[in-house]
């Protein structure tokens, strides 16, 4: 019979106790296990999301609003670049851009407030993150509806093509062929009339993806009101290039004639809210000497600024998600401790019941240390049963509210554990060595031939 | 010899700062699988005596012998070792752990002594005192007979040279104090283990064929 099966017969023997000390410690634990898969989450989301793109491109101003806009759909786009500024840079073979991917968006759905992202086929082709082993994730993309009715083509070919993200199907009960309709500016704006049909919709990738439709870039801005006014537009043009394009002028020349009505529109009179930009480069220090030419290149100017993503949002982290994990882990390992401290009481209390058994046991023949071994024993498994239950608690926990928080875009894994978790482990050992230590000195201290003679 | 104490002098401090002398004895032996018994008044310090002969207490003096092992000379951890490999218990009020059942409560005997528990062994035992369709329960589930019977296969699981039995029939009636006598000698005799059971019953003792009174060789007053 060794120590651990003595111990447990104590457990056993005052169970009511014993259970409401291991629940008190598992309750702790438990707090600590969702904190860290939270966090978890959401440094995946930020840290991971950030990953996809070399540079994002767009209008100057605060560069974490604009990755907070670009790649995170939050907060409110500022003034778009020119489309002409677009085509220019991915033209110019100076700029060493591999892949750049426009962006256009300020519209949300009609159900759901979702936001819409106007952009083209190729977004759907380039990873959308990388993994921390460098394992690039791709879209996956379900082209058939549900009940096998609807096919569509996926990719957003068509100007009034949309997909949709995972979280947007399983919220709105969208799906492959279904129509929907865009609200300007926000849920309470205008209800524009053209309809866009689904035609595939976007497996969960845990980013703001699953959040998101996305239309055609040509299609958004056939959108009537889209559009910026013909004359504004010129004007603006001049200003930020000092001149027009053939194509402004054409445009221009015709204004009078109508205008366009869902047909082709004139670029001068095309936006993009932010670029998304890998750089070419057969090696990682290749692309990143072409991504600091460029970032200082437009940085420097006074057109545009380019940001790297992992930067901002690391900054992000550090100063504000990290220490609020940070006080979250200090509070949930208080109330561990405040645990521990419960399991010391119930321990130490019931030292003036056992010390009768703890003399029988030494008059048996066990040593001092055997005995004090045995009250360390029961800690242990007292700690060891409420991390146990703790742990099982909070993975639990997770994979019931796992399809609830699927609808906010966060992709969760209840059984991934995240390596923080490891440290609860010698958390508990040094707790339980800890609360029974002084108990334990009771037991190794206890007058056998007095306390038999009691 | 299995049990020889030479010189022992015990004494136990007073509130007032001075000693109270409680055992001194200048020779006592039992032989090889002898039985005797120790008659003494309450506060005579029998289990005194025990304890000292056990290991539990030193004495202030003198020497414990327990199969030509100077057990007063061990360090304490040895001391505990001994005792739980050839020294068997019972106690007064059987002392039998409530949280565990009557072959636990055997094995539990046997746990302290280095050896594996035998639970082969420890399931003989109690069959042999008659509780083999007793064995998962626990004390509090037990008549005080069967308690009584389970202290005493706990006390032999070991294979112990020598036996104490502190007051074991004290606390139960004149049917259970008989047969608690019966298995105690017999469960001694046939594994050859010297009994020392202390008493202050009279219909006790006139049961051994050795009988000592703690005063006649026990003087504690006399000067050292």
């Amino acid at each position: 019979m060794n120590l651990f099966t003595i111990a447990a017969k104590s457990v056993r023997q005052r169970a009511v106790s014993s259970s409401l000390t291991s629940l008190s410690v598992g309750l702790g634990v438990m707090l600590m296990v969702i904190v860290l898969v939270a966090h978890g989450m959401v440094q995946r989301m930020f840290n991971q999301t950030a990953t996809g793109y070399d540079l994002i491109i767009g209008p100057k101003g605060s560069q974490l609003e604009l990755v907070l806009t670009s790649v995170y759909r939050l907060g409110v786009a500022g003034e778009p670049l020119p489309y002409r500024f677009y085509r220019e840079l991915t033209e110019d073979p100076k700029s060493r851009i591999a892949e750049a991917v426009p962006l256009t968006m300020g519209d949300v759905t009609e159900q759901g407030a979702f936001p819409i992202l106007g952009t083209t086929p190729l977004y759907f082709t380039l990873p959308y993150m990388y993994e921390a082993d460098g394992t690039p994730q791709k879209f996956q993309i379900r082209t058939t509806s549900r009940d096998k009715q609807h096919k569509g083509e996926g990719l957003i070919r068509n100007p009034f093509d949309a997909v949709i993200g995972a979280s947007v199907a399983a919220h709105n009960g969208w799906d492959v062929g279904t129509p929907l309709k865009l609200v300007h500016g926000g849920s309470e704006g205008h209800v524009h009339d053209e309809t866009f049909t689904v035609t595939g919709v976007l497996k969960a990738t845990g980013t703001p993806n699953d959040r998101t439709v996305f239309v055609h870039l040509d299609g958004f801005y056939m959108i009537s009101g889209h559009e910026k006014p013909l004359e504004e537009a010129l004007a603006r043009e001049r200003k930020f290039f000092g001149n027009i394009s053939e194509d402004s002028a054409r445009a221009a020349a015709a204004q009078g004639d109508g205008g366009h009505a869902h047909g082709e529109v004139p670029e001068a009179q095309k936006e993009v809210t932010a670029i998304l930009v890998n750089m070419k480069g057969d090696d990682i220090g290749e692309r990143t000497g072409a991504e600091i030419r460029l970032r200082s290149q437009l940085n420097e100017g006074v057109q545009a600024q380019a940001v790297k993503p992992i930067v901002q949002i690391q900054r992000l982290m550090d100063n504000l998600v990290g220490p609020v994990r940070t006080l979250i882990v200090v509070l949930t390992s208080l109330i561990i401790a405040v645990s521990g401290i419960g399991i010391f009481v119930s321990i130490y209390n019931s030292m003036a019941d056992r010390r009768k058994e703890i003399a029988i046991m030494r008059a048996l023949g066990a040593r001092r240390q055997t005995v004090l071994c045995v009250i360390l024993a029961e800690s242990t498994l007292l700690c060891f049963i409420g991390g146990l239950l703790g742990f099982l608690l909070g993975h639990g926990l997770v994979i019931f509210a796992a399809p609830l928080i699927a609808g906010y875009g966060l992709v969760v894994e209840p059984w991934t554990f995240a390596w923080q978790e490891l440290i609860l482990i010698p958390t508990l050992v040094v707790l339980a060595s800890l609360v029974g230590f002084i108990p334990g000195m009771t037991a190794y201290r206890t007058d056998v031939a007095r306390t038999l003679s009691d | 010899m299995s049990l020889v104490l030479e010189n022992i002098s015990k004494s136990y401090r007073e509130p007032d700062g001075g000693r109270l002398p409680v055992l001194k004895i200048e020779h006592f032996a039992l032989a090889r699988a002898e039985q005797a018994v120790l008659v003494g008044a309450s506060g005579g310090g029998k289990t005194t005596l025990l304890n000292v002969i056990s290991g539990i207490t030193l004495p202030d003096s003198g020497r414990v012998v327990i199969d030509e092992n100077d057990v007063t000379a061990l360090p304490e951890p040895a001391r505990d070792r001994f005792r739980a490999e050839r020294i068997g218990f019972v106690f007064q009020t059987f002392n039998l752990l409530p949280a565990f059942s009557a072959l636990e409560n055997v094995l539990l005997g046997m746990s302290f002594s280095g050896s594996r528990a035998d639970r082969g062994r420890a399931r003989e035992l109690l069959d042999h005192v008659g509780l083999s369709h007793r064995l998962d329960h626990r004390p509090g589930q037990l008549s005080v007979g069967e308690q009584q019977r389970v202290a005493v296969a706990r006390a032999l699981a070991n294979s112990p040279s020598l036996l104490l039995a502190d007051e074991p029939t004290a606390n139960v009636d004149v049917a259970n104090q008989q047969n608690l006598l019966d298995l105690l000698r017999q469960s001694c005799t046939e594994n050859h283990v010297a009994l020392l059971l202390v008493t202050h019953s009279a219909e006790v003792s006139s049961q051994f064929e050795r009988v000592e009174q703690l005063g006649d060789f026990n003087r504690p007053g006399d000067p050292a």
